[in-house]
C-alpha cells in the first residue's frame, strides 16, 4: 500500500475526533445503543449502516446533542459533550427531512446558523455566496423552499449545514429523498464537497450502496451495536459475519462443519457431496461449526465440466435474472441449495447457451469465499 | 347548468337572508322617524302608480347619517368599541396562543380530546355561559367567595358591570375562534424544523421567535380577525356584564331600536357599522387567500 492512502484508524499515533466511549441509551426498557465503543477520526467520511432501530439514527442524534447517553461519554475534540447543548456545538446537522425553513428564501435559510453567530453584515453574505456557489444554487438565492426541486432542497440543507464550517456534519440519510439517479450523482458532489471542505462527515444510512459509495469507513450496526468496522473493500471482501456478508451485498451462504486440512479448511456441508475448500487466517477446530461464503460474481457458471478448480458442484438452472450487464443465475444443487452465480454480459442474447432447467456446473476457487464462525 | 344551480343555491340563499334585509335596514336608515307603525316614513305607496314610487324617493335623504356626526356618543360608541375589540382581540391571543401550543406539542392520541374540550362550551347556549358568569363576577359570586375565602382580600371586588367583566366575557367567549386556527398552523410545523434551528446556534426561546412564530403567523392573523370581527358589534357581552359605563356601539343600537323607538337612526348606526366591518373582513379574506397561494 501506498504511504497516500487515507487510513488514520490504522495510525496508534492519531488522535480521534470523536470518541465514543461504552456509550448506552435506553428509551425506557429499549436498548437503542448498547454498550458502544468507536472512535472516528478528522476527515472520515463515516458511514453508519443498518437496518432501520439498529440505533444508527440515535448515534448520531447523540453527536448533535439532541439525545444524552444513559451511560457513558462521549468527546468530540477531547471535549466530555454532556454538558453541552446543541446550539453550543461545533456540529452541525443535515435532516432527513432537510428541515429548510420554509418562510426564509434560499439565501436567508444558508445565513440563519450565521446570522446567529452575530458576524457583521458582509462576512455572512460573503459565505452565504460561497456556500451557494459551492453548491452550485446562486441562481436559485431568493427562492422560498417550496419553489424549488427536491435535489436542490438537499443541497440547500447541505449549504446551510455547511456554512458555519462544522467540525463535524452528520448527515441523517441525506439522499434518501432523491431518484436513483439523482442520488448517484449527489454521492460523488458529496464527497467531492466533503474532499474540499476538510470537514469530517458522518453519515446515517440504510443504503448499503451508498455507504460503500461514499464512505472511507462503515460501520454496520445490529441491535444497538456496531458489528463491524472497515473500509467499504474489507467489508465486502472479508465481512466478520454471516450478518455483514448478508447485509452487504448479495451472498450465497452454505453452513456445515469445519474440517482443517493443511492450510486450507474444508467444510462439509451435505452427505454425498464434496467438501467445500476455503483459504482462512482463523483457527478453526474439526467439526466446529462454520459458515462459507462466497458473493455471486465470484461464482463461475459453465454447462461442461470445468478443469482444475478447486470447487465445483453440479445442478440446474431454477431462475435467470437478467439486469442488462449482468446475470444471475439461480443454480439449484441435488441438495436443495440455491447457489447465485453471476456473471457479465459480455456477449449478445442471442450468444449465450445457458437456458432453464439446463444441467451447469458451478465452480469457484479456493480463495474466493470466506469462511466464517458466526 | 348543473353547476349553475349548485352555485345559484347559496348566491339565493344570501340574497334572501342578508341583501334583502340589508337593503330593508338601508332603506330604513335613509327614512325619516314618525310616531306610526311602523315608526319611520314613508312608506313604498304603489297604489298611486308612477307618482308614489317618486315621492317616495323624494322623501329620502341622508339626515340620519348627518345626524351621527352632530352626536358625538355615536362615535364616541365606534371608537370605544373599537378599542374594546382591539383589547380583548390582544388579550385572546396572549391567552389562546400558549393553550393553542400546548396542544400542537401534546402527545398525538391527546389531541383529538383537547379538541373536543376546546369546542365543549359551544354545546352550551352562549346566553347561558354569559349568565354564569354573571353568578361567578357578581359581589357575592363564586369569585368573590372563593377570594375571601383564601384571605387574598377583605371586601368583594366589584368586577361585574365594568369594563373587567366585559373583557372576561370576551376573551372567554372567543377562545376557541383564536384557539383553533393558531392550533392548526402549529399542529402542521415539522419539529424537526426546531431542532435544526437549535443545531444552527438559536437558543429554545431564539427557535420560537424565529420559527414558531413566523411558522404560526397565518393562524395568528385568521384567529385575530375571527375574534374583532364579532367582537366589535358584540351587543350581549357588553349589555350583561358590562356597566353604564361600557360604551359599545351593539348596545347603542339596541337602544335606539328598542328604548327610543328610532329605527331611521339605528338603522344608520347599523349600515355604518358594517362598513367598518367590510374592512377588517376583505382583509382576513385577502390572508386566507394569500395562505392558499403559498400551500398550494
Amino acid at each position: 500500500m501506498s504511504q497516500n492512502v487515507f487510513a488514520p484508524w490504522e495510525d496508534p499515533n492519531e488522535k480521534p475526533l470523536i470518541q465514543f466511549k461504552n456509550v448506552t441509551k435506553r428509551f425506557g426498557d429499549f436498548t437503542a445503543i448498547d454498550d458502544l465503543t468507536q472512535d472516528i477520526f478528522a476527515r472520515e467520511f463515516f458511514a453508519l449502516l443498518g437496518p432501520s432501530g439498529c440505533g444508527k439514527t440515535t448515534m448520531m442524534r447523540m453527536l448533535a446533542g439532541f439525545e444524552a447517553p444513559t451511560e457513558g461519554k462521549i468527546f468530540i475534540a477531547g471535549q466530555d459533550m454532556a454538558k453541552i447543548p446543541p446550539n453550543k456545538r461545533a456540529v452541525n446537522m443535515m435532516f432527513q427531512s432537510y428541515a429548510l425553513f420554509p418562510h426564509l428564501s434560499v439565501w436567508d435559510n444558508i445565513a440563519f446558523g450565521l446570522k446567529r453567530e452575530g458576524k457583521d453584515k458582509d462576512a455572512i453574505a460573503a459565505r452565504v455566496e460561497e456556500m451557494l456557489r459551492l453548491t452550485r444554487l446562486s441562481k436559485f438565492a431568493k427562492r422560498k423552499p417550496h419553489q424549488i426541486s427536491g435535489g436542490q432542497r438537499q443541497r440547500v440543507a447541505l449549504a446551510r449545514s455547511l456554512a458555519k464550517a462544522p467540525k463535524l456534519l452528520l448527515l441523517d440519510e441525506p439522499l434518501g429523498a432523491l431518484d436513483k439517479k439523482l442520488r448517484q450523482d449527489t454521492q460523488f458532489e458529496l464527497m467531492d464537497i466533503q474532499e474540499k471542505t476538510g470537514t469530517t462527515f458522518v453519515i446515517v444510512t440504510h443504503d448499503q450502496e451508498e455507504a460503500m459509495t461514499v464512505a472511507s469507513r462503515v460501520a454496520v450496526m445490529d441491535e444497538g451495536r456496531i458489528i463491524q468496522v472497515a473500509t467499504p473493500a474489507q467489508i465486502y471482501e472479508a465481512p466478520n459475519s454471516v450478518y455483514v456478508a448478508d447485509f452487504i451485498g448479495d451472498v450465497n451462504i452454505i453452513s456445515g462443519r469445519a474440517k482443517p486440512t493443511g492450510d486450507k479448511v474444508a467444510t462439509q456441508w451435505a452427505e454425498g457431496q464434496p467438501d467445500i475448500l476455503g483459504t482462512t487466517t482463523t483457527k478453526f477446530d474439526a467439526g466446529q461449526e462454520i459458515h462459507f461464503a462466497i458473493r455471486p460474481e465470484k461464482v463461475a457458471i459453465s454447462t461442461e465440466e470445468p478443469q482444475d478448480a478447486a470447487n465445483k458442484l453440479q445442478g440446474k438452472v431454477l431462475d435467470i435474472a437478467y439486469l442488462g450487464n449482468i446475470s444471475t443465475y439461480h443454480v439449484e444443487l441435488p441438495t436443495g441449495h440455491v447457489i447465485k452465480a453471476q456473471t457479465a454480459n459480455t456477449r449478445r442474447l442471442s450468444r449465450r447457451q445457458i437456458t432453464w432447467e439446463d444441467k451447469v456446473w458451478i465452480s469457484f476457487t479456493d480463495t474466493a469465499g470466506v469462511l466464517l464462525e458466526r | 347548468m348543473r353547476r349553475f344551480v349548485l352555485i345559484a343555491v347559496p348566491y339565493l340563499w344570501l340574497a334572501a337572508l342578508f341583501l334583502i334585509p340589508f337593503a330593508i335596514v338601508l332603506k330604513i336608515s335613509l327614512s325619516d322617524v314618525a310616531l306610526a307603525r311602523p315608526p319611520y316614513f314613508p312608506q313604498l305607496d304603489l297604489s298611486t302608480g308612477w307618482e308614489g314610487f317618486t315621492s317616495f324617493f323624494a322623501e329620502l335623504d341622508f339626515e340620519n347619517f348627518w345626524f351621527l356626526t352632530t352626536d358625538d356618543l355615536y362615535w364616541k360608541a365606534y371608537l370605544s368599541s373599537l378599542q374594546i375589540a382591539l383589547t380583548s382581540t390582544l388579550m385572546t391571543l396572549l391567552v389562546g396562543y400558549p393553550i393553542a401550543y400546548a396542544m400542537a406539542r401534546a402527545a398525538p392520541e391527546w389531541r383529538p380530546t383537547l379538541l373536543m374540550l376546546v369546542i365543549l362550551p359551544f354545546w352550551t347556549s352562549f346566553l347561558i355561559r354569559v349568565y354564569a358568569w354573571m353568578g361567578i363576577l357578581s359581589n357575592e359570586g363564586l369569585l368573590n367567595q372563593f377570594l375571601l375565602w383564601l384571605g387574598v382580600i377583605n371586601e368583594p371586588l366589584t368586577i361585574l358591570n365594568t369594563n373587567t367583566a366585559v373583557y372576561i366575557g370576551i376573551v372567554y367567549t372567543y377562545l376557541p375562534f383564536m384557539i383553533l386556527p393558531i392550533y392548526s398552523a402549529l399542529e402542521r410545523m415539522d419539529d424537526s424544523l426546531l431542532e435544526a434551528a437549535e443545531d444552527l446556534g438559536c437558543s429554545r426561546l431564539g427557535a420560537f421567535w424565529l420559527v414558531t412564530v413566523p411558522l404560526s403567523k397565518n393562524g395568528i392573523i385568521a384567529g385575530c380577525f375571527l375574534v374583532f370581527i364579532p367582537t366589535i358589534g358584540e351587543f350581549v357581552i357588553p349589555s350583561l356584564l358590562g356597566g353604564s359605563g361600557t360604551l359599545m356601539i351593539g348596545k347603542v343600537l339596541w337602544e335606539e331600536f328598542f328604548s327610543n323607538r328610532d329605527w331611521p337612526v339605528a338603522s344608520a348606526v347599523a349600515v355604518i357599522l358594517l362598513l367598518i366591518l367590510v374592512i377588517p373582513i376583505i382583509l382576513f379574506q385577502r390572508n386566507e387567500q394569500k395562505q392558499r397561494e403559498a400551500e398550494g
